[in-house]
């Protein structure tokens, strides 16, 4: 007997919602192998994984707030992934972004006013499509790889965070630790559920994801995306210009990076570090493709990410697995996902010797 | 609706109904007691860094050797200083844990929200300077012990070039970095040190390579305040000394390493844990050094002279009964001036805060 994987005339709309349930399936399988391989009871340990940490408001909330960047994030990268333009740099961006919104309240740290966290979204979001702006510049007049200086640019943008914290922007009365001084309240994203960490910049990814959605259905610049990404050709037969698509994705991507960085260190960071966040710019370009570059898909992903790292915590405190294990699940999770994707495009026969030639 | 249609509609279903009945087991409530005794460690690195983090879950292990069944303790391993650690200090905190230990400087702020929302838990929280009513703060004086290792690596250099492998230009470093240097240039003035910054605490790849760098332009002795022992190794292959970080880390460089500077928590552990459980806990700040038992040095490379041996060993000595103070005048600042007159000493509190180079030591400190 073969085993023949050949491609599907069309997409299969059934297999677009069987695959998570598949991938469901064999993580619980090799999870369950796993956990009781490791001495741990197979049902606690995924219960540990996911169900321990969200059922109780706090954990649900603390989903929010670690899915929050992520979704942000990987909402700006699916635009330009659509138009295949292939920003990597979100993490610079997001960098960026937090250098710009936490530099208005560095200069402005005395002010107690309404206007200043406003003034800090907006500048943390021109702030991010400004570093992409660069890249977006170097291809269009260049023609240099994007994937290349969107991601070098990353490496630039944490140097120039570092210097800034450990240099002018450092707290004076900080024993000159490189941080910034705290946040203050007007500085701070609202808190939307008191004795939680829950946000304001939840709304914000929340109305990106939305706007996101419309553009890209309602949109001509939407449809223009979609049309360049599929079929460059046809879109420039229609007129459409390849250039201002390019510019388009990486600043809009940019933009909503941004965004995710001053969301974060006005809202769970509180202040500007050296490092402010564990690489979501990176995390974020696996949320877009599990979220199969769609914005609903994209919401879920990014949760299923979060939980992913919730459950690594709680399965360290609660049943004393190592940190090493816990990422093996973590990927577990994440490939059997997009592995099972293949099966949306592509169908597995069973072909025996005799009858291959049918 | 063809055949292949109905079989994955009826396979899914199955599952479907399999994961709701296996669900009932998913969702029952935690059976955890909380009459024991839960004690929680929080580090930065991977417990196998072979250094920082691994010499705290030493401690802890030296906890639970020390009470025994009486106590649980836990930890959470590699993580991220920022909005992360708070969500992992909170879960432990909202556990039962009665003490939680969190072991990096960056956890400082996040450890004080926690300790906030709860009142009866106790935080012990390393190398930071902020404290609260339940959060106590310590730290060692590793400083004394990199006066010794400058001494010995004053004595050994053939180059007259140190190079240190320095992590992040905080305080805690750069201190680190001028002990160093004058101690070095006590037993030979023509010493010279030069730095390279890796910006992170434990990246083997890149420790390594900035050790590789050092020893290129000519540095004979490597020494370091990162976490791995990636850079002995790069000293044990290119045939010159190195000295361990955190703790002895021989195995790694059995002929490269003088010496190693060994971080020992173990007691300061098992009394705060004991005063947690007995009651008698209060916010404390410690920081002790050789006289403490906190800061220990491996046992010397054979290859070091005796004389060498023995002028390490006075050093070390004279720290513990207080006659010798690493940081006394006079000595000058990178930039000739004087630092601090003749007869005086630095303050702690200056010590704590100190963001300048002394003489001897090349390159710009990063500001």
């Amino acid at each position: 007997m073969l085993l023949k994987i050949e491609k599907r005339p069309e997409a299969s709309q059934l297999m677009v919602y069987a695959t998570p349930i598949f991938a469901l399936i064999l993580t619980i399988l090799t999870g369950s192998f796993l956990f009781h391989f490791l001495g741990v009871d197979p049902v606690e340990g995924l219960r540990n994984f996911f169900i321990k940490p969200i059922d109780n408001t706090y954990g649900a909330t603390e989903l929010l707030v670690k899915a929050t960047p992520l979704i942000l994030c990987a909402i700006g990268l699916s635009v330009g992934f659509r138009a295949n333009v292939w920003n990597i740099g979100a993490e610079g961006q997001l960098t960026m972004g937090a250098i710009f919104g936490g530099g208005v309240f560095v200069y402005f740290h005395d002010v107690d006013s309404v206007f200043l966290l406003p003034m800090m979204i907006v500048m943390g979001a021109i702030g991010g499509a400004l570093w992409a702006a660069i890249p977006a510049f170097l291809k269009t007049r260049f023609n240099a790889n994007e994937i290349l200086t969107s991601l070098m640019l990353v490496y630039v943008a944490l140097l120039v965070l570092s210097l800034l914290v450990h240099g002018s922007w450092r707290d004076p009365d900080g024993f000159n630790f490189p941080e910034s001084r705290l946040f203050s309240d007007s500085a701070t994203m609202p808190i939307l559920i008191e004795g939680t960490r829950l946000h304001f910049g939840t709304i914000i990814a929340l109305f990106a994801v939305l706007g996101t959605w419309i553009m890209l259905s309602k949109t001509l610049i939407g449809f223009q995306v979609k049309v360049i990404g599929a079929a460059p050709k046809a879109g420039g037969y229609a007129g459409f210009s390849q250039k201002k698509i390019i510019w388009f994705s990486l600043l809009f991507g940019g933009a909503m990076a941004g965004l995710a960085g001053v969301s974060e260190v006005s809202g769970p960071v509180g202040q500007l570090l050296p490092s402010i966040s564990p690489g979501y710019g990176f995390t974020a370009i696996i949320v877009a493709f599990l979220g199969r570059l769609h914005p609903v898909g994209i919401i879920f992903a990014g949760l299923l990410m979060a939980l992913t790292y919730l459950g690594g915590e709680t399965a360290q405190i609660n049943l004393g697995l190592p940190v090493a294990v816990t990422g093996v699940f973590q990927g577990m999770v994440l490939f059997y996902l997009l592995a099972c994707d293949v099966l949306v495009n592509f169908r597995i026969r069973f072909t025996l010797f005799g009858r291959a030639a049918s | 609706m063809n055949f292949k249609t109905v079989a994955v509609l009826v396979g899914a279903a199955a599952i479907v109904g399999g994961i709701a009945y296996w669900g009932q087991d998913l969702l029952k409530g935690d059976v955890a007691s909380t009459d024991e005794n839960k004690i929680g460690f929080v580090y930065v690195g991977p417990i196998g860094d072979h250094g920082w983090s691994y010499r705290h879950d030493v401690g802890r292990l030296a906890v639970e050797k020390e009470f025994g069944s009486k106590v649980k303790t836990t930890y959470v391993e590699s993580v991220k200083e920022g909005p992360d650690s708070e969500r992992v200090i909170r879960q432990l905190a909202a556990d039962g844990h009665k003490i939680i230990f969190t072991t990096s400087f960056g956890f400082m702020n996040p450890t004080l929200k926690v300790a906030k929302q709860f009142p009866n838990v106790k935080f012990e929280h390393a190398t930071g300077y902020k404290r609260g009513d339940n959060v106590s703060t310590y730290s060692s004086r590793f400083y004394e012990g990199r006066y010794v290792i400058g001494k010995i690596a004053g004595k050994m250099t053939k180059t007259n070039i140190i190079g240190y492998v320095g992590s992040f230009p905080i305080p805690e470093v750069v201190r680190g970095i001028n002990a160093v240097a004058l101690a070095a240039r006590s037993v030979n003035p023509n010493i010279q040190i030069k730095v390279a910054w890796v910006n992170t605490w434990y990246d083997p790849g890149k420790e390594g390579d900035a050790a590789k760098a050092l020893i290129d332009q000519g540095a004979d002795i490597i020494m370091q305040h990162t976490d791995s022992p990636a850079p002995l190794q790069v000293a044990e292959s290119r045939g010159v000394w190195a000295v361990g970080q955190a703790s002895d880390m021989s195995q790694f460089a059995p002929k490269a390493q003088l010496t190693a500077i060994i971080d020992d928590w173990d007691g300061y552990y098992v009394a705060r844990a004991k005063a947690a459980l007995d009651g008698s806990w209060t916010s404390t700040d410690t920081w002790g050094g050789f006289k403490s038992g906190m800061v220990k040095l491996a046992p010397y490379n054979a290859a070091i002279p005796a004389d060498v041996v023995k002028l390490a060993k006075e050093t070390q000595a004279a720290i513990e009964n207080g006659s010798l103070k690493p940081f006394a005048g006079p000595f000058n600042k990178q930039d000739g001036t004087q630092a601090v007159a003749a007869g005086s000493e630095l303050e702690d509190g200056v010590l704590l805060g100190m963001d300048w180079y002394v003489e001897g030591i090349q390159g710009k400190l990063p500001k």
